[in-house]
């Protein structure tokens, strides 16, 4: 299992380097990966049905508890199947999609990836190894939609997408630490086992809320949601696989799986429920102004993510069934959808809804292929999707409270009516009417185009015919895996005559109605713009602006360039840093006993010093500022004369002579000076100084208050002549107790002799490109 | 364990440096020495690290003057790790300097100092001294300022002059810190002064001391509000140098922080307090800073300070785990940032520009560098599984466990924002097409020969394999990173290394 997931990335690998050599009629051959992992995925059906998980297990950081282990349960094998299978065609159909782009081998590398990682999201036994598939995910999304990167629109929406989505793997990277954190392991099975535990935490709410936002971010919910419309820049191809049938659903599968552990919480549950029933029917309402067909396509999506997670909310036995049904109904349709989307666009060059009619005539197979899709999108009987939906009615009429019982149902009622309507206009408005004379050139279809989205639609008929079988196989042990615990729920075509099959049959009458007496037209689409202006994606958008002024704003401020400002900057902290230490917890003593008083040449050198100090700042000149400092340069090495050091006293001299020329060098090829300094300028500059000055004077002061221990000089001065043979102690210190650092000292001043000599000679044409 | 082998990666580089001084303005000779140089180099301290994983702290006492009287060199994990790193850096810039750097420069003592920088850094590392690594830092200080210098074009003299100018107030901060501290116990051995920093009574003034040390080393850090230097010079400087500034410039003040705070100074709460506030400072302001930047240059430059905030904060919530975040992100940061100054050398090679709208059209010329180039800055947004992934995984397991929100969310926070400019980057300067309206654009880097582009290649793939192994083998790093710090948050074992010999003798 670790095997099947793995070569995939060492295909996409393989692919990336060698992809070129590949001819363009040989793509498909690379849809063997997919359909034999369908394959092998399905040798497990049996298995899972006796409750018996497939365990795999890898060390990875062992020590920290993460590991990439695997478990396929019933709720990981329906998706594995979902991604195996749909991404089985939507290679196939990729072949002819993409024949002749001379990009395939990248676009195939990069599905490839994302198929691997999917897998890994949904395989993850892990709380650690999901989340480094989860982001794999939103990468490979990246490069996918921004597959036509000559486009300026595609390039700025795989930004969007992965901007929302990934920091939302942020936070659910944190929140799955936090989780870890409160049981002391990264193990989901663990996580599941620990309900008690984590229910009684105090961080089960952060943990919660950091998961949400993962979870929302990825299945784009409200508001969050607007990176998907966004996303349909990338090739019809990827809108059905990732950003409707799998990706997207990553999120639901995340709050699916983590249920067991945090879910019958009414934080859990509300949040859910709100969110959800907000997100389907504000997605809902968008695609009634919706012309492009992935435009509504995208929307519908949205609405039916939201439908799912509120699904989750409601949270009972049966809303968790018709969740693990209406997955699988929902993949199938409209990936179908998105398919038949893509082949019109393939083919007419346009995706405009108002434009399209009549293609029946020249795609006969495809228009059944739309009518048996649509069958499941409206929810007609003996589709999936009629049961689904069926479920999805029942379960929100089993929500306790009257209130919020029917607001619930009405809500969720009224979206599906719009969900059903876009699917009128999608599978049904292409294809009736009239044929423009100019789509009726169009060739016959390729069976690489065809085919996916036959099979696809079929597949949702064949198992609203036969739901047993589907439940039999897949969907009941995947229910098992989200509520833990048998339910006696039988799909049955059939369910009575009851308020919920009234809802069902409203919910396709109404729909049916808006299509016959309303019309898709550019003139609602552009009103609805209006509101663009309040929408979370503007919104976003002034945040973004927000925070990028901000940050302007911030770093001119900061680094503004004033090489003053700096220093004072620095300065500053350190007076209130270290200040504030000082002052709060040191008893400040000055003990002038110890100190000897002064002699009249060292008052006379420090007479000089001073002076050479004002002299430095107050010169307009540079060159004389670094005359004053190399005369208090210099007066140092008279104070170390005057300390019995004349060797220390000649290497200071020498040391402050080169870099004296050296600042000259530099400060030669730099503007004129120029005196900016106003009064109250040079008063505060005055001020910082002479605390700084005085900070430093009292620490040093503060230091030398408790004498220390004389250990170190004392064997230097014992040791001096007996050990080193050297009469001069201070001598001895610099070329052999500490010989090293007169080494190094030497070196350094080798490499500023070096770097006085280049810098004179040296001169960089402009052309040399570094 | 005492063993004179510790100095031999400094021998290298010093003997490396001063062969190439006798071959002024040899260019081929300068080339060839240095690359032969730097192999040597890399081998030994690769034994070097090796022996020091397997068999623990080394020591050696120079002129054989027993501590604290002597000079005392130390190498332990971290020291080892980071003088390995060193040379691995060093192997790879030097390689790219080889056809990276003009001949001029080579010409006018390019190579030697580079060696000299590198020794400085090493040394830097392998000190047990504190007024020794003091001088290692002016080595530092000076054969960098010399690099940026080199060649005086007036904009890299603006930022030589802001470098060394804050660079040289560190150095004025940390020369007062040293001697306040030598007033307290009048030592300097740091395995000595640990033991006697304890015993000062006046406690106060301890931490005041300790204070001043973090200043100076958190300019050298580039933390805020005291980077200002890295901002104004990193983007000067030729990519090649920009490479070593932006890989270990910065490290070796996150190096001597995290060495002080850990052997000398143990931090109370008001000094954790100040470094997890300086953590998200800094966190908040590389971030900021990036966000308008349209030089990859300047982003990358930000891109540091942004990270140098994790390392800090990993310090500064100050538990074992959380100090091995630190040094797994450090071992990280070494490896891709350098290499991320590499790739802007090449870009600009490839179009001679560092200007985002200028830049363009890299994934369609170049599709396999391109990939290449991608798994480097995947690695360094911190993309799952890759190298930069890890670390912060500790960290923020120990923020959240320390109940430190403010510091997880700025983490998340910058997490996002570097992603999101990684993506921009990747986005304008690989994706967009090449823009039509800039015919200043001339590629350089094709007329090259198939070897010189090998060359400046293969020291982008070298860093980038290493990165890989990372990712692939976060365990083994993760052992290294625990061992470090175990061996940092126990300095006793430290202070027992230095002393052992002496107590054998008595």
């Amino acid at each position: 299992m670790f095997g099947a997931v793995i070569a995939g990335f060492l295909i996409s690998l393989g692919l990336l380097l060698f992809g070129k050599y590949i001819k363009s009629k040989y793509f498909f051959l690379l849809a063997l990966y997919p359909i034999s992992l369908f394959a092998y995925f399905s040798g497990f059906i049996t298995k899972i049905n006796q409750q018996l998980d497939i365990v795999y297990r890898s060390e990875w950081v062992p020590q920290y508890g993460i590991n990439l282990d695997f478990r396929l349960d019933g709720l990981s094998l329906m998706f594995t199947l979902l991604i195996t299978g749909i991404g089985s065609l939507i290679f196939l159909y990729t072949h002819k999609y993409l024949y002749g782009n001379k990009h395939t081998d990248k676009f195939y590398a990069y599905l490839t990836m994302f198929m691997s990682s999917m897998l890994g999201v949904v395989l993850s036994d892990n709380l650690i190894a999901l989340i480094v598939f989860w982001e794999l995910t939103s990468i490979s999304s990246f490069f996918l939609i921004g597959f036509n990167t000559e486009d300026e629109k595609s390039r700025k929406n795989a930004q969007l997408a992965l901007a929302i989505t990934g920091i939302g793997g942020f936070f659910l990277l944190t929140g799955l630490i936090l989780s870890g954190n409160i049981i002391g392991s990264y193990s989901i099975q663990e996580l599941l086992q620990s309900r008690e535990l984590l229910h009684n935490s105090p961080y089960y709410l952060p943990a919660i809320a950091l998961i949400f936002l993962g979870a929302f971010t990825k299945s784009a919910q409200f508001p969050f949601h607007f990176w998907l419309p966004n996303a349909m820049k990338a090739p019809t191809p990827v809108s059905a696989y990732l950003h409707s049938a799998t990706m997207v659903k990553a999120g639901i599968y995340l709050l699916a799986r983590l249920t067991p552990a945090f879910g019958g919480h009414i934080y859990w549950n509300t949040t859910l429920l709100i969110v959800g029933a907000v997100t389907m029917l504000y997605a809902s309402i968008n695609t009634l102004y919706k012309t492009d067909l992935k435009g509504i396509l995208a929307y519908s999506t949205i609405a039916v993510l939201g439908m799912l997670t509120m699904m989750l909310g409601i949270g009972t036995d049966l809303a968790l069934k018709g969740l693990v049904v209406f997955i699988v109904a929902h993949a199938l349709y409209k990936a179908s959808l998105f398919l038949i989307t893509g082949i019109i666009d393939h083919e007419t060059h346009t995706r405009d809804v108002t434009v399209l009619s009549g293609l029946r005539e020249v795609m006969p197979l495809l228009f059944g292929a739309g009518i048996l899709t649509l069958l499941s999108n409206i929810g007609f009987p003996y589709s999936l999707g009629f049961i689904g939906k069926e479920m999805i009615y029942e379960s929100t009429l089993g929500i306790s409270g009257p209130v919020l019982m029917w607001s619930i149902a009405a809500v969720t009622v009224i979206s599906n009516i719009f969900i059903g309507y876009s699917g009128y206009q999608v599978a049904l408005k292409p294809f009736v009417g009239p044929i423009p004379e100019k789509f009726e050139k169009i060739k016959p279809l390729s069976v690489f185009l065809l085919l996916p989205p036959v099979l696809l639609s079929v597949a949702g008929i064949f198992y609203g015919c036969f739901p047993y079988i589907a439940d039999e196989i897949l969907l009941k042990s995947a229910t098992l895996s989200v509520t833990r615990h048998f339910t006696d729920l039988p799909l049955k075509v059939w369910h009575g005559m009851n308020l919920t099959l009234v809802l069902s049959i409203l919910t396709i009458l109404a729909g049916a109605a808006l299509y016959i007496f309303r019309k898709q037209t550019h003139r609602q689409e552009e009103k609805m713009e209006l509101l663009d202006a309040v929408k979370p994606e503007q919104l976003y958008n002034y945040l973004k602006t927000g925070v990028k002024r901000l940050a302007l704003f911030y770093t001119q401020v900061m680094h503004n360039g004033y090489l003053r400002i700096y220093i004072m900057t620095i300065i500053l902290f350190i007076i209130c840093v270290v200040g504030y230490k000082l002052f709060t917890e040191v008893p400040i003593q000055i003990n002038t006993s110890s100190l000897s008083t002064f002699r009249l040449y060292e008052l006379t050198v420090f007479s000089i010093i001073i002076v050479a100090i004002m002299v430095t700042i107050f010169t307009s000149s540079r060159l004389t500022a670094i005359a004053g400092m190399t005369i208090v340069g210099y007066c140092i090495c008279l104070m170390f004369v005057f300390y019995g050091a004349p060797d220390l006293a000649m290497t200071q001299f020498t040391i402050d002579t080169l870099t004296s020329v050296l600042f000259v060098l530099v400060l030669f090829k730099l503007p004129p000076f120029m005196k900016y300094a106003r009064a109250t300028i040079v008063t505060r500059d005055l001020l910082i100084a002479v605390a700084f000055g005085t900070l430093i004077s009292i620490i040093t002061f503060q230091a030398l208050v408790s004498p220390a221990e004389k250990e170190v000089s004392r064997f230097y001065a014992d040791n001096a002549y007996l050990a080193a043979k050297g009469k001069n102690v201070v001598n001895v210190i610099l070329v052999d107790y500490r010989g090293f650092d007169t080494m190094i000292e030497s070196i350094v001043l080798t490499i500023a002799a070096l770097g006085v000599y280049s810098l004179l000679k040296l001169q960089i044409k402009s052309s040399d490109k570094e | 364990m005492t063993s004179n082998y510790i100095l031999a990666p400094i021998l290298v580089q010093l003997v490396t440096a001063i062969l190439l001084i006798f071959f002024w303005q040899r260019v081929t000779v300068q080339r060839v020495l240095s690359t032969v140089g730097n192999t040597f180099s890399f081998i030994t301290s690769l034994i070097l690290a090796i022996d020091i994983w397997n068999f623990g702290t080394q020591t050696l006492h120079a002129g054989n003057w027993q501590p604290p009287f002597g000079i005392t060199f130390v190498c332990d994990a971290l020291s080892a790790t980071l003088i390995l790193l060193t040379s691995i850096v060093g192997l790879a810039v030097g390689l790219f300097s080889t056809i990276g750097i003009s001949i001029n420069r080579i010409k006018y003592g390019y190579f030697p100092i580079f060696h000299f920088l590198l020794m400085g850094l090493q040394g830097a590392f392998l000190t047990g001294d504190l007024f020794n690594l003091y001088v290692w830092f002016e080595v530092v200080i000076i054969s960098s300022f010399v690099l940026i210098t080199l060649g005086g074009k007036k904009m890299q003299m603006e930022g030589a002059i802001k470098y060394v100018t804050l660079n040289i107030l560190a150095s004025t901060i940390f020369l007062t810190a040293i001697g306040i501290s030598y007033g307290l116990t009048g030592t300097l051995n740091m395995a000595d002064l640990a033991q006697k920093i304890a015993l000062v009574e006046n406690r106060g003034i301890v931490q005041v001391t300790a204070l001043l040390f973090f200043v100076a080393f958190g300019i050298k850090a580039a933390v805020f509000p005291l980077y200002f230097w890295l901002p104004s010079s990193y983007h000067t400087p030729p990519s090649a140098i920009a490479a070593i500034f932006g890989g270990l410039l910065t490290k070796l003040g996150i190096y001597a922080l995290i060495r002080m705070f850990t052997l000398i100074f143990i931090p109370d709460d008001y000094t954790i307090n100040l470094f997890i506030i300086i953590a998200i400072m800094t966190m908040f302001t590389g971030a900021f800073g990036m966000m308008n930047k349209k030089s990859i240059r300047k982003v990358f430059s930000y891109l540091i300070v942004c990270h140098i905030g994790y390392l800090i904060a990993g310090l500064g919530l100050y538990t074992e785990k959380s100090l091995s975040g630190t040094i797994f992100y450090l071992i990280h940061d070494i490896i891709a940032k350098s290499n991320l100054f590499l790739i802007a050398g090449l870009i600009y090679k490839i179009r001679s520009s560092t200007d985002m709208r200028r830049l363009g059209g890299l994934y369609k010329d170049y599709p396999l560098l391109s990939i290449l180039i991608l798994f480097v800055l995947l690695s360094i947004s911190g993309v799952p599984p890759l190298s930069g992934f890890w670390p912060k995984l500790n960290i923020i397991s120990e923020a959240l466990r320390s109940g430190n929100y403010t510091l997880v969310f700025s983490i998340i926070i910058s997490s996002f924002v570097t992603l999101v400019m990684i993506a921009k980057v990747w986005a304008e300067v690989f994706w967009k097409p090449t823009p039509k309206d800039h015919p200043e654009q001339d590629d350089t880097f094709a007329p090259l020969s198939t070897f010189k582009k090998v060359t400046m290649i293969l020291p982008v793939f070298l860093l980038a394999f290493i990165s890989f192994m990372i990712a692939m083998r976060p365990g083994t790093f993760m052992n290294l990173s625990d061992k470090i710090a175990n061996e940092l948050m126990h300095s006793d074992d430290y202070i027992e290394n230095v002393f052992r010999v002496k107590n054998i003798q008595n």
